[in-house]
């Protein structure tokens, strides 16, 4: 692609729109990422009784419980990405290529 | 206490090695008692290393370019490379070292696991589309796609034998360790063995080679793993929370086992810790790489996805064999060391340490032939992650180094190929040569340090060069050698290294993981010379930054690499 070629697909509103939903989109979740992890982190450090609550009747602690939560968003979260982009973006992805060729 | 965190992450990855020093008070791996030889494991690991042997054979005969000895020449598939990705990842070290935590104190190895797979997400969202857009072979072909190639590649060329080599040492001490024990074969030969497997896998069959013996590997691990995990949860009737009442009656911490414990003790040591674990996973060398064997950015979301699946799949099963182990062995005399009187603790006495707790809840729910698989399914996963790690310094030295610093891109494929072939050769051997130096020493810190260097050199480069537009060469080279640096620095000084490998008295750095240091310095080492870069090649490179913009976003112009 030659200079202007590039030029006029930074200015294209369907590059800006793909870009501006995508990145809002995968930094949304990585902050979301970020506050589940750092979260159980400083509860571990911090509030260890809070952690050792019973759950229930049982012996289950409530940091049992939040532990396989943490580990069962980040797979949530991944999917939920993909989801999102193989759908909306591959499509808004798709629809600039044929653009430009 | 807060040095244990260093140390017993350290040993989740690098198991087996320094074990003794991770648990002070704790299993002593260190005198390790030599089995005697153990003919059903060696039986299936043979047949392992036959059927990954042909494997190899199949596909040098098809390795013909550079990208298929590279990258498989691009035809993994999302699913296969996702199956890989979490071989590479899936080390005998979390596997028996988390267990083995789970095993020694319960809540507590859940919190190495979730740290472990934290970061997974993050290079989904960030890294692993952009990476495939932008690379063909290696990271750094991406981070140096509109810098200096020659500045830019040697930097992540460091970056990237630094953390293989870090990596790879451990790896090869808690090899020789772990097979010592399990196969009852002496730790020079176990050493040997594995260096020539991950030679002959990665030289002859490249990078088609090597994914498949993770493909297979991690199949195989995760079969054993569900398998075991089921006989456990069936003793229980399928409830979680009778088997934690069964361990909480029989272990000797009691209902301690069920919250957090001493292994977070520092909240600094815990959040760098954390940082390293997290952003390290998106800066390993041999990780990144298996993104370029799929056909495009669509696959490598695809294969992220799954890995994540599956890596998290395997710490929720670690957890159960964890708790599994308490259950079945702590109560059984035949597992442990006996004191006077038959009398034993039930942690620290465990045969072997307390990483064998998965292999000794293999031999008490399976019998000797589930023992043999089991211990197999460790060896084999010990030689698929070496094997991943000496293709990505081999293509560090070949692609990055000779390819494009030292011929400056006037290289044959066939000659940039033997070249790697025998940078790999090479690797093999040192790796044997430092294994063996190795042997007695702590080497527990050395995968701790190669996620920190991953995290404080890697990564910044990576993610600043492909996201931030001012970035410019000298930049990048100051802050991700700054980076590089401080991380190294601050792990000598501390107590890790400068008390216990030298002997020193007192730490100069007071907390175990760099990371929260030398993760700030290295990006606020790449803004600063960036913005205060004003020569000619900086505006040069800012101003190429949008032809890599939409390149990296869209594909456009990506899909070629691969396509013969």
């Amino acid at each position: 692609m030659a200079a202007q070629d590039y030029n006029q697909l930074l200015r294209s509103p369907q590059f800006q729109e793909l870009v501006r939903q995508r990145s809002k989109f995968a930094w949304t979740l990585s902050i979301a990422m970020l506050v589940i992890y750092f979260g159980f982190i400083l509860l571990v450090a911090f509030a260890k009784p809070l952690l050792a609550t019973k759950v229930g009747d049982g012996v289950t602690s409530l940091g049992i419980i939040l532990g396989l939560s943490v580990i069962l968003s980040a797979f949530v979260l991944t999917g939920i990405y993909v989801q999102r982009a193989n759908s909306r973006f591959d499509e808004l992805t798709r629809h600039l290529t044929r653009e430009i060729m | 206490m807060s040095r244990l965190i260093i140390l017993t992450v350290a040993t989740l990855v690098a198991l087996g090695a320094g074990s003794s020093e991770v648990l002070a008070a704790g299993p002593d791996l260190g005198a390790v008692q030599r089995q005697p030889l153990n003919w059903t494991a060696i039986i299936m690991f043979l047949l392992f290393v036959l059927g990954t042997l042909g494997i190899t054979y199949r596909a040098a005969a098809q390795t013909k370019s550079a990208a298929d000895f590279y990258a498989a020449g691009g035809g993994i598939t999302g699913f296969q490379n996702g199956l890989a990705i979490a071989g590479d990842y899936m080390s005998a070290a979390s596997f028996l070292g988390i267990s083995g935590l789970v095993f020694a104190s319960g809540f507590d190895g859940l919190i190495y696991s979730i740290g472990f797979l934290v970061g997974w997400p993050i290079v989904l969202f960030l890294i692993a589309e952009r990476l495939r857009n932008l690379g063909k072979f290696t990271f750094s072909d991406v981070a140096s796609f509109r810098l200096d190639q020659t500045q830019i590649r040697i930097l992540s060329a460091v970056g990237t034998l630094v953390v293989v080599a870090f990596y790879l040492i451990a790896q090869m001490v808690g090899a020789g360790k772990l097979i010592e024990l399990l196969f009852g074969l002496d730790y020079l030969y176990a050493v040997v063995i594995v260096g020539v497997l991950m030679i002959v896998y990665v030289a002859f069959g490249g990078m088609k080679a090597t994914t498949w013996v993770q493909i297979i590997k991690a199949c195989l691990l995760l079969a054993g793993a569900t398998l075991m995990s089921l006989i456990v949860l069936w003793r229980f009737g399928f409830s979680p929370e009778a088997m934690f009442a069964e361990a909480v009656r029989t272990h000797p911490k009691g209902d301690a086992i069920m919250a957090p414990g001493a292994l977070v003790a520092d909240p600094v040591s815990a959040i760098s810790l954390g940082l390293a674990l997290m952003f390290g996973t998106a800066g390993l060398p041999h990780i990144l790489m298996r993104f370029f064997t799929v056909s495009d950015a669509q696959a490598a979301r695809k294969s992220v996805f799954y890995a994540t699946g599956f890596i998290a799949y395997f710490y929720i099963l670690t957890f159960i064999i964890g708790f599994g182990a308490i259950t079945f062995l702590m109560n059984d005399p035949g597992f442990f060391k006996l004191g006077a009187g038959g009398a034993y603790d039930k942690v620290k006495d465990i045969l072997g340490g307390t990483n064998m707790a998965a292999i000794h809840l293999a031999n008490a729910t399976g019998g000797s032939l589930f023992l043999g698989f089991i211990s197999a399914v460790a060896f084999a996963t010990i030689l698929a992650v070496v094997a991943g790690l000496t293709l990505s310094g081999a293509s560090a030295v070949s692609h990055d180094l000779y390819a494009e610093v030292i011929a400056r891109g006037r290289v044959s494929e066939q000659k940039e190929v033997r070249i790697s072939k025998i940078s790999a050769i090479v690797i093999g051997i040192v790796a044997i040569v430092l294994g063996y130096i190795f042997e007695n020493q702590n080497v527990a810190f050395m995968v701790g340090l190669a996620f920190a260097v991953a995290a404080s050199c890697n990564f910044p480069v990576l993610l600043m060069s492909v996201l931030w537009k001012g970035t410019t060469t000298r930049g990048a080279l100051v802050g991700g050698l700054l980076g590089l640096i401080s991380a190294v620095t601050m792990v000598v000084l501390s107590k890790a290294v400068w008390v216990q490998t030298f002997g020193f008295a007192r730490e100069l750095f007071p907390y175990d993981n760099p990371a929260i240091f030398s993760m700030p310095i290295a990006f606020l080492g790449i803004w600063t010379f960036s913005k205060l870069d004003a020569s000619n090649r900086a505006k040069d490179e800012v101003a190429a930054f949008d032809a890599q913009y939409i390149r990296s976003e869209t594909g456009i112009g990506a899909a070629a690499a691969h396509v013969h």
